[in-house]
């Protein structure tokens, strides 16, 4: 009888505990797992299941440093494409990325994913982010 | 009772213990009997269909005809170099062939571009380098789009002309041929398993021996 209150309390404890995420942390889950099935439809094939990218053809989404340093510009990469040279984890592209016309909400659940997945970490990208973004794409 | 059990129990470790190692890859195509006379006997022979002779220029701009895959095994597969969709995972999962068998001679990877005005012999051969693939091993081919289209048929291959919104629409298969050019596997090049299952196979095919007779 006393296991049995015990077990019951104990499985309680543990509902209670994961119900009592943040917002946040939940809002960051939904991000995450919505942006894993766009970026199988519209990214994998190209850049891999592991964010590998192809050879010289295709970047990788392994480069930290160049997400973040481009974090306000990857809604409009995504948008309007990208073309031109750039420098990936060392090694330069210069092949075109074809736009993309996916819903602001997509995009920011896709750059949720990429950009906490495949060794990176930088938190949740909010829509409104992505909308501000968007309305300053060059 | 209990003697059935230990019999079906035995039976059951017998079967488990045959190996399915296969010895050779089905025939594929058309086949179409052949009556031929033969020191004037009537003989009625199968005969398979083979990959016509044909004239393409590869990323070197060297001519390549079916006489250079003369005692070959080889994989075909069809695509363009600026392929948003299909393409480059399926030349991720050619990348496991080429890297599996670059040391062989009598192995090759020819690839046709559907999009010959576009990818030119440049183009095919910038495409190369970035891919990471030199020498003769894996070929990208260029041609008239009629003569592609027609030989992509022999693959059993269904490739387009590009479609109102501007996209080709085109099958993503790996063809294996063996040295007689008759059909012998086509796989997935999308998917990662059927690409490895390709790998075994082309091992189990060139065990053959009729391939190994083959010049």
């Amino acid at each position: 009888m006393k296991l049995k209150v015990i077990g019951i309390i104990a499985i309680l404890l543990v509902v209670v505990g994961a119900s009592c995420q943040s917002d946040d942390q939940i809002e960051f889950k939904r991000y995450y797992s919505g942006g894993s099935l766009v970026y199988q439809q519209h990214c994998q094939n190209c850049h891999g299941d592991k964010g590998q990218g192809l050879s010289a053809l295709i970047p990788p989404l392994t480069d930290s440093i160049y997400l973040k340093n481009n974090k306000r510009k990857l809604a409009c990469f995504i948008k309007n494409g990208l073309k031109g040279k750039i420098t990936v984890a060392g090694r330069s592209f210069d092949d075109q990325m074809q736009p993309d016309d996916i819903a602001p909400l997509e995009i920011a659940k896709v750059l949720t994913y990429v950009t906490n997945s495949f060794g990176n970490n930088m938190g949740t990208v909010t829509l409104q982010q992505v909308q501000d973004d968007l309305n300053n794409c060059q | 009772m209990r003697k059935l059990w230990i019999g079906i129990v035995i039976l059951m470790l017998f079967n488990a213990c045959k190996s399915n190692t296969k010895t050779a890859l089905p025939i594929l195509g058309y086949k179409t009997p052949v009556t031929k006379t033969v020191n004037g006997k009537t003989v009625t022979d199968t005969e398979y269909a083979t990959i016509p002779p044909f004239e393409f220029v590869n990323q070197y701009a060297d001519t390549i005809t079916q006489k250079n895959l003369d005692g070959k095994i080889y994989v075909a597969d069809f695509f363009f170099t600026t392929c948003p969709s299909i393409c480059p995972v399926m030349h991720r999962n050619m990348l496991n062939v080429y890297k599996e068998f670059k040391n062989d001679d009598n192995f090759r990877i020819i690839s046709h571009t559907i999009d010959p005005k576009y990818d030119t012999v440049p183009v095919l051969k910038r495409y190369a380098d970035k891919l990471g693939i030199a020498g003769n091993t894996w070929w990208l081919l260029h041609g008239e789009k009629g003569d592609t289209y027609k030989i992509a048929k022999s693959y059993l291959q269904s490739v387009s002309e590009k479609n109102p919104k501007g996209e080709y629409i085109h099958d993503g298969f790996f063809i294996l041929i063996d040295k007689q050019k008759r059909l012998r596997g086509t796989y997935e090049g999308t998917d990662p398993a059927e690409v490895t299952k390709l790998i075994a196979d082309i091992k189990t095919l060139k065990a053959e021996p009729d391939q190994i007779a083959a010049k």
